[in-house]
């Protein structure tokens, strides 16, 4: 551990909530970024979900935004420690996405806008667990924080929850995406502080 | 890699801007235009890292002044501003950077632009220029919003005189002096024009600010004829300040 | 040529977590781009470093040059995206 800074606290509220373990709670919400916040119209943007070769689902933004939603409100923890209680969005399930898809995969790539990627398990997909979200706290997503819509999986770190999301590619086998690749955990459950490769 | 180093002077620059100055035991001499990561440690041990450009010349003692402007929601810079105090240590890894560096070897013209807290590494080659009583041509373009913005006034004025001067203008982007001749309003092609170093002088260009400010200075360079090669540029983020 | 929005930062500023594992000052080093041939010094990249690494990326056409992740005890190091770094000694 550093040098102790005298008197110094940083930008974070006192712990007095629950949370994965080594998180610290933040009032704030930091951008965290890997690229240029790509800037996508509306008319031009889609979802695609494909199995590799060919595309099985596509909704563009008209027919995207005409899907029922959910309003919901959940914690997030990002593997950089910080995390933010209570924060609320309104998105697409995807259990509404993927509703009449039939596969043997089990797993899942979600790419995005620029060449941000990043895996999950099929099952994780499924039974209530993530979204495709549009609004955050009672406004459109900003760019900076993963606008037009992003990938919003709560109960894993939150670079699973991919900014500028576009599709989702299921793969028979798993494939580490793009910080997955570069020592992270292939899973990262943020309560068995599943960070990095090799954390069990 | 990590060194301590003790803070031993404080000074304000400006209302939001404070030079801290920092002895530091075995520091390697640095060179004008390097860095320094300083790391900030809580008590329950979460720690960041913040780089700030080192604003003195090379100083045999091991002394280091820093330059830090408070950013409105800064998460380092108020405390570094506000409430580190002398005797308080700071750890610091550096000094860093091979390519944003002036050696006191250097003959050639040098053209300086800085925007905003971009002064801060342009100064320490200023400095380091005098102290070492080098005569290479210098120009400084510093770019600032309005008068009481200005880091080191006094100093760049009186470096304006004398046998080994610096040519210095300045150009206000928000609010210029009264009797100012040119109204107030960002860098432009004429201000390069009129205040730089011709290009066929095949200046040193040496550009620091926030990444906005430099993508622009660095442009209008090019486009009067200055190669890609002769400008060096330090990007400090869009908020003005280091990270 | 320059992103829309200026939200990087460049070479300089990667150059403090380099330094844990390069020898040689990068800031200075010529970089070939895998991807669109640009040669450039490392301290004209575009720099990323809020995120859970840095991420270094080419000036002129955004692709990733380089990323380092401190994950733990370790550092992971990608280079794939450039041709060579050239270095001085």
């Amino acid at each position: 551990m550093g040098t102790i800074s005298r008197g110094f606290t940083g930008r974070r509220s006192a712990a007095n909530a629950k949370l994965p373990p080594g998180q610290y709670l933040t009032t704030d919400f930091p951008v965290l970024s890997a690229g240029p916040t790509p800037h996508i119209a509306l008319d031009r943007w889609e979802f695609v979900i494909d199995d590799g070769t060919n595309v099985l689902r596509k909704w563009d933004w008209k027919s995207f935004r005409d899907l029922p939603t959910d309003t919901i409100t959940v914690d997030i923890h990002c593997v950089t420690r910080w995390s933010k209680l209570g924060t609320s969005w309104e998105g697409v399930s995807l259990d509404t996405l993927l509703a009449d898809v039939k596969t043997n995969a089990s797993y899942a790539m979600a790419r995005s806008y620029g060449d941000y990627t990043t895996n999950l398990p099929l099952k994780d997909l499924r039974n209530n667990q993530v979204w495709i979200a549009f609004r955050f706290d009672g406004q459109d997503l900003a760019p900076e924080h993963g606008g037009p819509a992003r990938l919003l999986v709560p109960h894993l770190y939150f670079w699973k929850s991919a900014k500028w999301v576009r599709g989702i590619t299921l793969m028979p086998q798993d494939k580490p995406g793009f910080w997955e690749s570069l020592g992270y955990h292939i899973y990262g459950d943020p309560w068995k502080e599943q960070r990095y490769s090799g954390d069990e | 890699m990590w060194r301590v180093g003790t803070v031993v002077a404080l000074r304000d620059e400006t209302p939001t801007a404070r030079t801290i100055t920092l002895k530091v035991k075995d520091w390697p001499n640095h060179v004008a235009g390097q860095h320094v990561d300083v790391r900030l440690t809580a008590s329950d041990g979460y720690s960041t890292v913040r780089s700030y450009s080192i604003a003195s010349a090379p100083d045999p003692q091991g002394r280091i002044e820093l330059t830090v402007e408070r950013l409105p929601n800064g998460e380092v810079s108020p405390y570094l501003t506000q409430e580190l105090a002398v005797g308080d240590h700071l750890e610091l890894r550096g000094p860093i950077g091979g390519w944003f560096v002036w050696h006191t070897e250097q003959t050639e013209a040098v053209q300086l632009i800085a925007g905003g807290s971009g002064i801060v590494p342009v100064m320490a080659m200023i400095r380091s220029r005098a102290s070492a009583a080098r005569a290479a041509p210098f120009r400084l373009l510093y770019s600032v919003r309005e008068p009481a913005a200005v880091f080191y006034r006094d100093e760049l004025h009186g470096l304006s005189d004398g046998s080994h001067s610096v040519s210095l203008t300045y150009a206000y982007t928000r609010t210029a002096p009264n009797d100012w001749p040119r109204p107030p309003g960002r860098i432009d092609a004429a201000l390069i024009a009129t205040t730089t170093w011709p290009s066929n002088l095949v200046p040193t260009c040496y550009v620091c600010g926030p990444t906005s400010f430099v993508e622009t200075a660095t442009d209008l360079l090019i486009a009067s004829g200055n190669g890609r090669e002769k400008i060096r540029t330090e990007r400090f983020g869009s908020t003005g300040g280091p990270k | 040529m320059s992103s829309r929005s200026y939200d990087y930062l460049d070479g300089n500023a990667g150059a403090g977590e380099l330094s844990k594992i390069f020898a040689l000052d990068v800031t200075a080093a010529e970089g070939q781009c895998a991807h669109c041939g640009a040669k450039r010094r490392f301290a004209e990249a575009h720099i990323y470093m809020r995120a859970p690494g840095v991420v270094a990326r080419c000036a002129v056409c955004e692709h990733v040059l380089l990323r380092l992740a401190n994950v733990g005890q370790r550092v992971f190091l990608d280079v794939r995206g450039m041709s060579y770094l050239r270095l001085e000694i």
